[in-house]
């Protein structure tokens, strides 16, 4: 089967020059492979680096050490020293990324967040909002809240906006942070239902869940951090 | 996307007799693609943008941009003239003060009309029909076309600056503080709109602001200036969430939330 997105001996860790210059490891020689139609889940305790590992695989947080090496445009390319323009152009066609908290833009609605990554890839506006329309019922979003910006939404409400847009695309590879974290049971079961949905489609995804029911409902296979930790000898 | 970078930006420097504006400044910028220049007073901004849009010829160094046509030119072996009329056909240059951008002395719709006619318009009704729509798309009503910017707010200003330098379909634009001077609500109200234009016109721009969400919320790419050199760039999250460089952590760690 494909194998999309190979990670190999990446380190990370962050120099604090506003404190003297001190070093925080956070991870070395993580290695592993997401292959087309799997959800494989990052697991290990709080400050262990699940964040950071998949921070790195979306281009957000630099790389010290390593690759990462993406099929993207019917190539291969190491996303670990990829330019900025490469990068952007992995986001939009290749790997997709729902973050753990929303950042909201003054002005533009609920609807019109949902849509912006699918208006980028080229699709036509309304095409764009009939599916970003059908993915927030399905999310339980309040059709009343569509037209407004979410800045003033609640946590939950935020979140399922969060991951109609993330869920919206096509991208072969999809980074989940926690997608569940502020959901009632309701909505993490849809949650469940379109991460099943994205394996059928055979693509491949990334996942931290802390709730152990989404976890076991979703993971075809846990990654476990700590054996990553940057204090420890590799094995 | 095409493969060729828009403007090519090689070595540039600029100094003032002795003083340093700006120091070997090297970049490549796409069609497209908004890049934020970031960095406290005195680092620069300023004298790299104007020496980007030709309004100062730099010491050394050197820039090249893609004429319409697929030629790239160096642009400063280009001759005034030459120079001025891309300034006034593919580029444009919002200033932070809209006084420095306007004729504040004629009509809303003269201003924008103006620019039409720079590029070879002459068809009146066309000209004033292509304001109107321009002053409606930076919300202005249409009752106000034929009012001086003088009798208009600051920030009613800065919209009007901006529909001048875009009516005419720019590649590139540049622009220097754009939402300086201006009050919270009413900078959130011009970005949200600057936001859009730039998205739906698929226009390059190089954004000189001090304000970090700014540069967020308009930009992909960041460079951040300290004493007239580059000091940190890359992908704008990447730069705002992962500073390497002591001066973007110093930037980043003095502003609340980005
Ligand atoms: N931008 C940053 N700058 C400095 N340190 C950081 C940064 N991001 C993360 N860290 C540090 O890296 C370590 C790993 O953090 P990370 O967020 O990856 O952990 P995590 O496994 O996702 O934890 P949690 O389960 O609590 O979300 C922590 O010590 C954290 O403080
Ligand atoms: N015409 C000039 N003659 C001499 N020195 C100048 C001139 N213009 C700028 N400088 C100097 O060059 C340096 C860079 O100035 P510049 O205006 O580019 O800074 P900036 O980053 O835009 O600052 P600000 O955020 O305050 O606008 C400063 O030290 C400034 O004093
Ligand atoms: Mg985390
Ligand atoms: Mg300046």
């Amino acid at each position: 089967m494909a194998t999309p997105l190979v990670v190999s001996d990446v380190a990370k860790s962050f120099t604090m020059h506003l404190r003297d210059g001190v070093t925080l490891p956070v991870v070395k020689g993580v290695s592993f492979s997401i292959r087309a139609g799997e959800c494989a889940v990052l697991g290990g305790p709080s400050g262990a680096g699940k964040s950071s590992i998949l921070k790195m695989l979306y281009g957000n947080y630099a790389v010290d050490e390593g690759q990462i090496i993406v099929q993207h445009g019917g190539g291969l390319i190491d996303l670990a020293s990829a330019s900025p323009r490469t990068v952007l152009s992995v986001r939009r066609h290749t790997i997709g990324y729902v973050s753990q908290f929303l950042r909201t833009v003054p002005r533009v609605s609920a609807l019109d967040v949902v849509a912006e990554p699918l208006v980028e890839r080229g699709e036509d506006r309304e095409t764009a909002r009939a599916k970003a329309r059908a993915l927030l019922a399905q999310l339980n979003l309040p059709e009343k809240l569509w037209a407004l910006p979410p800045a003033t939404f609640s946590g939950g409400e935020q979140q399922r906006v969060n991951i109609a847009r993330g869920f919206i695309t096509e991208h072969p590879i999809l980074l989940l942070d926690e997608p569940t974290a502020s959901l009632d049971a309701r909505n993490r079961d849809v949650v469940v239902e379109l991460i099943d949905a994205k394996k059928t489609a055979g693509v491949a995804l990334l996942g931290i869940f802390h709730d152990l029911d989404v976890r076991d409902a979703v993971a075809d296979r846990v990654i476990d951090v700590t054996a990553f930790a940057a204090g420890k000898i590799a094995a | 996307m095409t493969d060729e970078p828009l403007l090519r930006v090689s070595a540039l420097s600029k100094f003032y007799g002795s003083r340093v504006g700006c120091e070997n400044v090297t970049f490549d910028l796409w069609p497209g693609e908004v890049l934020a220049v970031v960095g406290e007073s005195g680092s620069g901004k300023t004298t790299l943008l104007n020496c980007l849009s030709t309004r100062l010829l730099p010491s050394s160094g050197t820039a090249s941009y893609r004429m319409r046509d697929g030629q790239r030119r160096e642009l400063y072996r280009m001759s005034e003239a030459e120079r001025r009329f891309l300034m006034r056909t593919d580029w444009g240059f919002v200033h932070q003060n809209p006084a420095d951008g306007l004729r504040m002395t004629v009509s809303a719709g003269a201003n924008v009309g103006e620019r039409l006619m720079a590029v070879g318009d002459r068809h009146y009704g066309r000209i004033r029909a292509t304001a109107v729509d321009w002053l409606s798309r930076v919300e202005i009503d249409d009752d106000r076309i034929d009012d001086e910017p003088r009798a208009f707010s600051g920030g009613m200003r800065q919209r009007l600056q901006i529909a001048r330098n875009l009516v005419t379909g720019p590649r590139l634009v540049f622009m220097d503080e754009p939402t300086g001077g201006l009050d919270v609500s009413v900078q959130a109200r011009l970005l949200d709109l600057l936001r859009g234009l730039v998205t739906d016109l698929g226009l390059a721009a190089i954004v000189v602001t001090h304000d970090l969400a700014v540069a967020r919320l308009l930009s992909q790419r960041m460079m951040v200036m300290k004493d007239g050199r580059v000091v940190e760039s890359g992908l704008t999250d990447r730069v705002l969430d992962d500073p390497r460089a002591p001066y973007t952590q110093l930037l980043v760690s003095s502003i609340l939330q980005v």
